[in-house]
């Protein structure tokens, strides 16, 4: 599609989007959002740029195939449940790091994030393959 | 089989073959190893939790009977992983063959040391698909694939079969663990479930271990190579059937049910199998149905409850596992040599392969129970434990008479018919095989000597052990070489005089009484194959019908059942809960509910699809700005973010698509019914919610999430700590799901349109 606005606004408004998506991913423990909204809100970001620039510029942008980024995403939530047996517990369990009572990091966060790659990464694949078509 | 002459590929076969061998010998004498303690009567246990919550432990226990099981299948592994590194030398896909065969082995150790029932059946299955890998080796060739689908569709139809008698039994109130059962105080004959539970179980027992009615696949095994036919079809998968036979004894044993029908089931098994051993030619095909015979034996013996009939089975089994291994390995020999295992096409072949005839001789003597071997003193032991009987000693002494006299007769067979005679072979040059491949046979055709001539120590070391494992009522009963002048010596010469007879008038009784059985129109293979194309047929006209390419068709489907199977419990007054008498939501609200059915109607009347996919967002949003309106801004988010996403690929996929012309619309009538089915479904759901609203709701969860989302899981958002934490199980198969759709997807995409 050649439009000088919707090129013009979508170099704006990607960069915004993915920031927001982050925000999305990181606040989800404690506010709305979390890994499968962030990686919708991600999705669409990577979708209006596909749509204005073509499908080239997005897979030149994020460098790794999307089938790779599902797969970072699902090794990392598989890792993430698995952190639990090396701790004697059964898997799954949510292991916390720092301090007792307000801990800032664990393996339900990373789970999250694999949640947030694997999904963006099923979006991407669609996505480019139907833009491809 | 595909053998090339590459000299690299031979090189490496023998290395990955000397390789794989250091496994089962390993294994083989950790179990030496163990074997003092075992038979004093120690039972070494190793327990690790794995699921306590479907009571699944890794829960393994090495007693007499899993020691037996263990020697054969590292003894016999361990020779056969020898052999198959000159067997295989030079084939393609050495290591996929000698993976197969060890993790083949791996499970089947595990299948006989599991003290766990769930765990068992684990096992089970593996053992299962790894047969299957091995039988249909041979990929190439179509009798290959089809024979290995059809021991896998028998033997995994089996599997589910135990599968359901393993549910049932817990579901009776017994323990998964086996080892509980030898001291219940009551046994399950009694409980109502019992015979559903016997009949589960033994189907899986009967598929395994080629009962009749389920024996053809074994046959249909042979395509296998010939040391996977004697590893698997002879000393070990085969036997599983047998092996949970006597586990489930002490718990199941004890009715007339149990001995009615294995013996019966048992018997014909035998007399059958040996009957069809002395028809056909390939060697290979012989041996199968005389394994058939031997299972239809052990199970014959199974059926009993004295002392002397478990210690028979329990016998018969070592002696079956030495003569069977050695014979199978000895005819892969001659085909290897010769380059026919067909009796037609070879004989003489003592001469220039007299190892080889020394260990089948050994063998075939053992087989046919010739005084000194240890074969006779199975058979002694086997009509010592048949006339001890208390309910069938006739049935069980004159089944198994006339199975051993035909057994004694193929064992000539084997014996006489390819090493005498003139010379003849389908190769020129016939010479010894390597010294691989003729250990094996003569180490195993030595030990049916060997055993026989010290009864003393293998019925102590071995046999013993393994019966009060599943027998610990105390009673001895010793193997020996000679018992005195009694009707089990007299039976034994019946038999070895019997079966001369059959061996010379061999042909006339095939031709009289067995092949006009086999030329029957029908029987179980034929039943097997017949009822198998009904399925195809069924499920093609089935699939036809189902998915006939219309969108329009399928989503007709979906609703019209969504409809039947909500609709159809609210017609038993459900509808009363409904209220109408609830007052108006608020305007902003109901300005959102006449949006969206204002955005649904432009769908509906839409002419352009721009136009329809953007009344679709518009349906989307305003649903979504619904869920934030009540206090749900999670799922409002969510939707928000589907719906878009949703729309975009609507319009990627739809707008590559031809314009929509009116002469292609559906015609007026059809398009009034898709527009009364979607008024259906949507009134059903309404009337169904506006119902929900009405029942007061459970708040135990709601409660319990409040209350531990931020003290256990450390996040304040109770959906997403839901999500990653409380249900993180769920959502990892969601994950997966995701990504295997999105993938299919892309293919589908990608696929080249058909013309």
């Amino acid at each position: 599609m050649h439009s000088i606005i919707l090129k013009t606004a979508t170099r704006l408004m990607v960069g915004l989007i993915l920031v927001f998506a982050v925000y999305l991913l990181l606040r989800g423990h404690h506010e709305p959002g979390g890994g499968f909204s962030a990686a919708l809100v991600a999705g669409t970001g990577f979708a209006l740029l596909a749509i204005a620039e073509g499908p080239g510029t997005v897979r030149a942008a994020i460098r790794l195939r999307s089938t790779t980024i599902s797969l970072l995403g699902l090794g990392l939530a598989v890792a993430a449940s698995l952190t639990a047996l090396f701790t004697g517990q059964p898997l799954l369990t949510g292991i916390w790091w720092g301090a007792e009572a307000k801990p800032w990091i664990g393996t339900p966060i990373l789970f999250d994030v694999g949640v947030f790659l694997a999904v963006l990464g099923a979006i991407l694949s669609v996505l480019l393959a139907l833009e491809e078509f | 089989m595909a053998i090339t002459d590459n000299e690299a590929d031979s090189r490496w076969c023998n290395r990955i073959g000397m390789l794989a061998t250091i496994v089962p010998a390993v294994l083989f004498i950790l179990w030496c190893v163990c074997w003092p303690e075992i038979v004093k009567g120690r039972v070494l246990v190793a327990d690790i939790p794995w699921m306590p919550s479907f009571d699944l432990s890794l829960r393994f226990r090495l007693d007499g009977l899993s020691l037996l099981f263990g020697l054969i299948v590292t003894g016999i592994g361990t020779l056969v992983c020898i052999y198959s590194a000159a067997y295989l030398s030079g084939h393609r896909h050495c290591g996929r063959y000698f993976f197969y065969l060890l993790a083949f082995m791996l499970s089947m150790l595990g299948l006989v040391t599991a003290d766990n029932l769930l765990l068992l059946f684990l096992f089970w299955e593996a053992t299962t698909i790894f047969s299957y890998l091995l039988i249909s080796f041979d990929h190439e060739s179509p009798t290959a694939r089809e024979n290995g689908r059809q021991s896998l569709l028998i033997t995994a139809a089996g599997g589910l079969a135990l599968l359901l008698g393993i549910l049932l039994l817990k579901g009776a109130g017994y323990s998964y663990v086996i080892s509980s059962w030898t001291d219940l105080s009551e046994p399950v004959s009694g409980h109502p479930l019992y015979p559903y539970i016997l009949g589960a179980i033994l189907l899986g027992a009967m598929t395994k271990s080629a009962q009749i009615p389920f024996h053809f696949w074994l046959p249909n095994a042979m395509s296998a190579p010939t040391p996977i036919s004697a590893f698997l079809h002879a000393a070990t998968m085969v036997k599983a059937g047998i092996y949970l036979l006597m586990r489930c004894h002490p718990l199941l044993g004890d009715s007339h049910l149990w001995t009615v029908s294995l013996a019966t089931i048992g018997g014909i098994t035998a007399v059958w199998g040996a009957a069809q051993a002395i028809g056909p030619r390939d060697l290979k095909r012989v041996l199968a149905y005389t394994t058939m015979m031997a299972l239809g034996i052990l199970t014959l013996f199974l059926a009993g409850r004295s002392t002397a009939a478990l210690t028979a089975a329990v016998t018969f089994l070592l002696v079956h596992a030495l003569y069977k291994a050695a014979l199978f390995l000895a005819v892969g020999s001659i085909d290897h040599q010769a380059g026919s295992r067909n009796l037609n096409e070879i004989s003489g072949l003592r001469r220039t392969m007299p190892l080889t005839a020394l260990a089948v001789g050994a063998a075939a003597l053992s087989m046919s129970g010739f005084p000194l071997f240890f074969g006779f003193i199975g058979k002694e032991i086997m009509y010592a434990g048949a006339l001890a009987e208390e309910l069938i000693p006739l049935l069980a002494a004159s089944t198994a008479l006339v199975a051993n006299s035909l057994m004694t007769a193929v064992a000539a067979v084997l014996a006489i018919g390819p090493f005498t005679g003139p010379f003849k072979a389908i190769r020129q040059q016939v010479v010894e095989a390597p010294w691989t491949m003729w250990l094996g046979p003569l180490l195993l055709g030595g030990l049916g000597i060997l055993f026989g001539l010290i009864p003393g120590w293998v019925s102590r070391a071995l046999v013993e052990p393994a019966v009060n494992a599943f027998h610990p009522n105390g009673e001895e009963v010793r193997l020996a070489l000679f018992h005195g002048f009694n009707l089990p010596l007299v039976l034994s010469m019946l038999t070895l005089s019997f079966g001369i007879g059959a061996y010379l008038l061999r042909d006339r009784l095939h031709r009289v009484l067995i092949a006009p059985l086999t030329g029957l129109p029908f029987g179980a293979e034929k039943g097997y194959y017949g009822s198998l194309n009904r399925f195809m047929k069924g499920s093609g006209t089935l699939t036809e019908a189902l998915q006939n390419g219309s969108l329009h068709f399928y989503l007709a489907v979906i609703i019209g059942a969504l409809i039947v199977a909500v609709g159809w419990p609210l017609t038993g007054g459900v509808l009363g809960w409904v209220d109408f008498s609830s007052p108006l939501p608020d305007p902003a609200v109901l300005a959102l509910l006449v949006f969206i059915a204002a955005a649904a109607l432009v769908v509906v009347t839409a002419r352009k699809r721009l136009a329809a996919i953007g009344g679709l967002g518009g349906i989307g949003g305003g649903v979504a700005l619904l869920f934030l309106s009540y206090g749900a801004p999670d799922i409002a988010l969510t939707q928000l973010m589907v719906e878009t996403l949703t729309i975009i690929f609507v319009s990627l996929a739809m707008l590559r698509l031809p314009a929509i012309e009116r002469s292609r619309l559906r015609p007026p009538r059809r398009r009034l019914g898709d527009g009364l089915l979607s008024l259906a479904a949507g009134t059903l759901l309404a009337l169904l919610l506006m119902g929900i609203g009405r029942v007061s709701l459970d708040r135990s969860l709601t409660a319990f999430f409040e209350a531990n989302s931020y003290l256990a899981a450390h996040g304040r958002n109770i959906v997403n700590v839901i999500l990653v934490d409380f249900r993180s199980f769920d959502t990892l198969g969601e994950i997966i799901v995701v990504v295997l759709a999105a993938w299919a997807a892309v293919t589908l995409i990608r696929k080249p349109m058909e013309p």
